[in-house]
């Protein structure tokens, strides 16, 4: 086959041209969110006191942990989306949400006498926290999935995994509102296996799903 | 010499997403006989026909192009579709080689023409639909424009596009699966 047989017949498929995947990205997101909400909304819903939780730093920082690991794995699976964009570069920002939780275990328990840790590890919510997260969670990721495939990720694995942390930390945002369990030894342990779960399924559907 | 390329290139990749027919070939041909030179030398060893690679990498800069970022540079962005390319044909031969991307920098300037791969056309021609077949066929053998091929087939221009975009959807898919 030639070659430039082939260049003549690309060149007459220019238009119309793609979405570009900025927008694909933008689209994603943009639906992701009020999916990922209604599904909290029908399923959950606010915890009652939660007027009296926004005065607590605990509370309070579950947003900023499940915030920054969405922010830092949506910068990143953005750039994994595209060849030749500078992933690596970005992938320090996958860091500051883990970063942020090991400071705050460790200072709830340098402030919570050692007798206590393992009932606030344990909690009230555990099982509802770890079938709720990816509940919230599935129809995010199946969003950001759709968008790696518009993409072309050269690593659709580790793409997919990335999309599972973005879906997770963005599923975990909506739950942490529901959730009175707000110490960290709680939020270390019972939140990263339920965001785990959707790394684990984005990275196993991806590899399927968003070869190109 | 490479900057000056590289800033042709993006404007007519930015013309190409705009729609322009003639400055899309104009940078396919171009990014061919650089793509090239690039899987050339990683080639060598045998086993491999490099034109596959060079006709898998256009496929797939075509069905991706809208990956590419307009504010970013052109080549990086190939040199590394190429490369997932390159490593994936390997792959489907059951071997694995690293294809070094640092090396691309230096290794990769020199354009190379020559352009028939081993893939026998009417064998590609072949996983097509008789109606995509035609058009595909019509414009690439042929090579009639969108509006002749029209005109020859009895269908509206929509119709030629749109069978012409699934077929080549299909040959890439194609391609995609058969050890090269």
């Amino acid at each position: 086959m030639r070659t430039d047989d082939l260049i003549k017949a690309l060149g007459a498929d220019a238009k119309p041209a793609p979405l570009p995947q900025r927008g694909a990205w933008r689209l994603a997101i943009g639906l992701a969110v009020p999916v990922a909400a209604a599904v909290f909304f029908v399923i959950l819903g606010p915890r009652p006191d939660i007027a009296a939780a926004m005065h607590t730093a605990r509370f309070l920082f579950k947003f900023v942990f499940t915030l920054a690991l969405a922010g830092g794995a949506l910068a990143v699976l953005y750039r994994l989306s595209m060849p030749g964009a500078p992933a690596r570069r970005a992938a320090p920002l996958l860091l500051v949400a883990p970063l942020l939780m090991a400071a705050a275990v460790a200072l709830e328990m340098a402030v919570v006498p050692a007798g206590d840790w393992t009932t606030r590890l344990v909690g009230h919510n555990m099982l509802v926290c770890l079938a709720s997260i990816p509940i919230i969670g599935a129809g995010p990721l199946a969003l950001f999935v759709a968008a790696l495939r518009h993409g072309a990720p050269t690593r659709p694995g580790l793409a997919g995994a990335v999309a599972g942390l973005a879906a997770g930390g963005l599923a975990a945002t909506f739950y942490a509102a529901h959730c009175t369990d707000d110490s960290p030894l709680f939020v270390a342990t019972w939140y990263t296996l339920a965001i785990a779960a959707l790394a684990l399924a984005g990275a196993v559907v991806s590899r399927r799903l968003a070869r190109w | 010499m490479r900057g000056k390329d590289e800033v042709e290139l993006a404007r007519l990749m930015r013309a190409a997403l705009a729609g322009d027919e003639k400055a899309y070939a104009d940078v396919l041909y171009r990014l061919a006989a650089l793509v090239r030179g690039f899987v050339r030398r990683r080639t060598a060893a045998g086993g491999i026909d490099p034109e596959d690679i060079v006709q898998d990498t256009l496929l797939a800069i075509h069905l991706k192009r809208h990956t590419w970022r307009p504010d970013a540079p052109v080549l990086p962005w190939v040199y590394a579709i190429a490369r997932f390319k390159l490593v994936d044909a390997f792959r489907r031969r059951g071997r694995r080689i690293e294809v070094d991307i640092d090396a691309v920098a230096e290794t990769a300037a020199e354009p190379e023409a020559e352009t028939v791969s081993e893939r026998d056309l009417a064998r590609v021609l072949e996983s097509l639909s008789p109606g995509q077949r035609s058009v595909v066929a019509a414009i690439s053998v042929d090579g009639r424009s969108i509006g002749e091929t029209a005109t020859l087939l009895g269908m509206s221009e929509t119709a030629v596009r749109v069978a012409l975009h699934r077929g080549l959807a299909a040959i890439a898919r194609r391609f995609g699966q058969e050890p090269s």
